[in-house]
């Protein structure tokens, strides 16, 4: 990426009539069959034997935290929400340490993918909240605790997407920015550490995509589970009295 | 002054301002909850994790204001509208 070009979409690889092959595509791509290539090596030769490959070792340490990540904010079983939640954690991090490969940009620096990924949480909070309390408590909890508070509950969905969006673009774009630009001032060395920070930054903002997308999905799940768990408490004084 | 002066001359010292006095605001508030979780750490340093979790968060929640800044920053830099719209007339 040079210094004009503000964001892998502008640069073209590859014109073919009206079909441009931006970067942002390629990278894409070449990250979902890196993705797809690694994991399908490894789980080929699965063993549950006391000895095991490092590679099935690096997967089973990668989906274990990621479970205890997710077991730890929503409070409920895993099952259903790993696969989301796991999966965009895997690919922005992997977008964004590949970074280190040169001639790469990584295609979180664009808005489009970002965007698309805001709008993957957008769709998947209101299903995961459907599917856990059905689609009248979910609806109920835009009325909560008045009804007044509707076009504000509305306004904070849509916000919370846009500043997912933005926040990731932002992010990375400023890394890959902040690159092109030292290097026009200070080729030597400057742009080395920046880069080393911008690693740091891209997986921390993995994290924290993944994180804020699982925190939204909880609550939207989470009031059934607070019901439950009133009952429950009630039901365990009432048990208390009835023995004392 | 022609526009193309003008134009120019008020997206560069907008791009500047606005990082500069949009940093503000995020940086003491980043600052202040570090040195509140800090300080919980200290106390429960069994809570490390939760804390720290949450401190992420939080830290994203409130940087973002500073993002909207540096993006509106570049866009006025790099990817001007106007300063387009003039030169392409």
């Amino acid at each position: 990426m040079d210094i004009k070009a503000i964001s892998p979409d502008q640069v073209v690889i590859l014109q073919w009539g009206p079909i441009s092959l931006n970067a942002t595509i390629v990278f894409t791509w070449a990250v979902m069959g890196l993705l797809v290539l690694v994991s399908w090596l490894v789980t080929r030769r699965l063993s549950s034997d006391v000895q095991f490959s490092r590679w099935q070792n690096l997967l089973e340490i990668l989906v274990k935290g990621m479970q205890d990540q997710i077991r730890a904010i929503s409070h409920q079983e895993t099952g259903i929400y790993l696969p989301f939640a796991g999966t965009l954690f895997l690919f922005i991090a992997v977008c964004n340490l590949l970074s280190i490969v040169p001639g790469y940009t990584p295609p979180t620096a664009s808005l489009s993918t970002t965007a698309a990924l805001a709008i993957c949480v957008f769709v998947a909070v209101p299903l995961y909240g459907i599917l856990n309390r059905g689609l009248s408590g979910y609806l109920r909890q835009y009325i909560r605790p008045t009804v007044f508070m509707l076009p504000f509950n509305i306004m904070g969905e849509l916000s919370r997407t846009l500043a997912l969006a933005v926040r990731l673009f932002g992010n990375m774009m400023s890394g890959a920015k902040i690159g092109a630009i030292l290097l026009a001032i200070a080729p030597l060395l400057f742009p080395i550490i920046m880069h080393a920070l911008g690693l740091l930054t891209g997986l921390i903002q993995a994290y924290i995509f993944a994180v804020l997308a699982m925190v939204y999905i909880a609550s939207a799940t989470r009031a059934q589970q607070e019901r439950e768990q009133k009952q429950e408490k009630e039901q365990e004084e009432k048990g208390e009295k009835s023995h004392g | 002054m022609d526009s193309i002066t003008l134009i120019g001359m008020a997206s560069v010292v907008t791009a500047g301002l606005t990082v500069a006095i949009g940093s503000i605001g995020p940086s003491l508030g980043e600052g202040r909850s570090v040195a509140q979780a800090l300080s919980s750490i200290a106390q429960q340093p069994d809570e490390t994790n939760n804390i720290t979790r949450t401190l992420f968060v939080g830290l994203a929640m409130i940087e973002s204001t500073a993002i909207y800044c540096f993006v509106v920053a570049m866009i006025l830099i790099f990817a001007n509208p106007f300063w387009d719209h003039v030169i392409t007339k």
